[in-house]
């Protein structure tokens, strides 16, 4: 492992690649709360079609 | 384009009559000089300084015009009335735009001169000066009718017309400003620069009228 | 199958079509993941530090390619927004919007990571003097009104159109900005960010052209992630309304454009 200078500078460094990781993060999350909305949604949807079928046999 | 001579003398008829926008936009100008005499605490400016105050009140007293200047068509069906009649859509542009070029132009006839009055101690500039602003009312008239189409067709438009305008002017202020500081400088008008900066604000009028003559129609459609 | 029906699967097939000679959705992510990971791992591994500003640099790797994928994501938004406007095809909005969307996004990483940059170079979070970074403020502020300019137009076909005049403006707008705000800073200041562009060792360069393909290859599968998540959502309503279902689980969005599968 290179060594890296442990001084100020590292922290800025460190702190603007961790913005550019937390920034990503964030829209996974809110791609994965979409994605949960539409889970729920498909899952009314399912039932919904099961019971229309039940119904019509 | 004669639809839109038509139009232009509507609108400058209508503004002759009812005076709605010209007395704020100048009475607004002047009181905004007089804060600035305070808020700065000077009574003399130049260079920079001068351009600032000088080029920051133009643009808002411009907004006051920008704000209403589709206010009639919204209010009385103007927009449907064009939209009616068998003229290209793009001559509701030309008219707007020459509008405001004309209300700017009679807006800093009153202005400037209050403006040399109150702080410049020599008018020597102000000849060019003017020349510089007509290029900056092109641009403020052009960028203006098109955002103020799409703000009229909005809601929120008084909010929403500045908000999408005023970054949009930001490369025109700069260049106006650029062009205007050694203009208004200390020791008498300086010419150095001013040419990169007056072929900027030609190329930002030519660009905003071309875009706005290109994409006009669409905006006008139903 | 009815008219309207029939026209919703003639658009959706349209879609497939194209994205079926495009890669799909799991290699661009892979793709971005590999390219990406070299990259960084060639930023601390292999470029060299730089002479004046030191480890700082490093910076560089991260933020510039970040800001110029969110400038082209501008350009290519105007783009779409022509096709939108000559077509008529709501598919070309959809790709506007989230390019524009995109392109807020790597701009609010780019103005985040310029700001921790200036503070580690000089001390201040924010400069003046550097006209890049000043440029990037003024369009990123710009494209910040393309949201509420969405929000304020009910009718969904005009708010497209009004949106597309827009993106069509202020991509015009991008090129004429910086032109004007670098005359005026450097008439006043040096250009500060010498390392930018020009006079970079190889080293440098290659690890900053990895970089940049990364950054490219991440803005266009999380756009395809976006759109993706879009269709979907449009299927979704689309099943509904087959199934006569009565209440809508959300209110449709007003700011989304409206997708193909949409009303």
């Amino acid at each position: 492992m290179p060594a890296l200078p442990i001084d100020e500078a590292g922290k800025y460094v460190a702190g603007a690649y961790v913005v550019f990781l937390v920034l990503v993060l964030i829209y996974v999350a809110i791609m994965a709360a979409k994605l949960e909305r539409m889970r729920r949604d498909l899952t009314e949807l399912a039932d919904l079609a099961e019971s229309r079928k039940r119904e019509a046999a | 384009m004669s639809a839109a001579r038509v139009i232009l003398v509507k609108d400058l008829r209508i503004e002759l009559r009812t005076l709605q926008s010209l007395p704020a936009m100048a009475l607004f100008a002047v009181t905004t000089f007089v804060i600035f005499r305070f808020g700065l605490d000077r009574t003399s400016l130049e260079g920079s300084l001068a351009t600032g105050v000088l080029l920051v009140t133009i643009l808002f007293a411009a907004l006051l015009a920008i704000n209403r200047l589709f206010v009639a068509e919204r209010d009385e069906g103007g927009f449907d009335a064009i939209r009616l009649a068998p003229v290209d859509p793009t001559s509701l542009f030309v008219a707007k735009v020459l509008a405001l070029l004309t209300y700017l132009a009679i807006l800093e006839l009153i202005a400037v001169p209050v403006f040399a009055g109150f702080f410049l101690d020599d008018a020597a500039g102000l000849l060019p000066l003017a020349g510089i602003l007509l290029l900056l009312d092109l641009g403020l008239a052009a960028t203006g009718a098109v955002v103020s189409t799409i703000g009229a067709n909005s809601r929120a438009r008084d909010l929403l017309t500045p908000l999408i305008l005023l970054p949009l002017l930001v490369p025109l202020m700069i260049a106006a400003a650029g062009a205007c500081e050694p203009l208004l400088a200390a020791g008498g008008p300086e010419y150095g620069d001013v040419g990169q900066w007056v072929l900027t604000m030609a190329l930002y009028d030519l660009l905003f009228l071309l875009v706005g003559y290109a994409t006009y129609e669409f905006l006008l459609e139903d | 199958m009815s008219n309207e029906d029939h026209h919703q699967h003639t658009l959706l097939s349209q879609l497939k079509l194209l994205t079926r000679r495009m890669p799909s959705l799991q290699v661009l992510a892979f793709a971005t993941v590999a390219v990406l990971g070299i990259a960084f791992a060639m930023v601390f591994f292999y470029a060299p530090n730089d002479a004046d500003q030191g480890f700082i640099q490093k910076i560089f790797y991260v933020h510039v390619p970040i800001a110029i994928c969110a400038l082209i994501g501008f350009v290519v938004a105007a783009f779409h927004a022509i096709r939108h406007l000559r077509t008529g095809d709501p598919i070309h909005d959809v790709r506007s919007y989230v390019a524009i969307h995109m392109g807020v996004i790597f701009g609010t990483a780019a103005l985040l990571t310029g700001a921790i940059w200036a503070r580690a170079a000089w001390g201040k979070w924010w400069v003046w003097e550097e006209p890049t970074l000043v440029s990037f403020l003024i369009v990123y502020l710009l494209y910040a009104t393309y949201y509420p300019l969405r929000y304020s137009i009910e009718d969904r076909e005009r708010q497209a159109r009004y949106a597309s005049v827009f993106a069509i403006t202020a991509g015009a707008f991008v090129p004429l900005n910086f032109m004007a705000v670098r005359l005026a800073e450097s008439l006043v200041h040096p250009r500060v960010f010498a390392t930018a562009d020009g006079g970079l060792p190889p080293e440098m360069l290659l690890t900053f052209l990895v970089s940049i393909t990364g950054m490219a290859l991440l803005f266009i599968t999380l756009t395809r992630f976006e759109m993706s998540a879009k269709m979907t959502k449009g299927q979704i309503s689309r099943l509904r309304r087959a199934l006569d279902s009565e209440a809508p689980a959300a209110p449709p969005s007003r700011i989304a454009p409206a997708v193909p599968n949409e009303t």
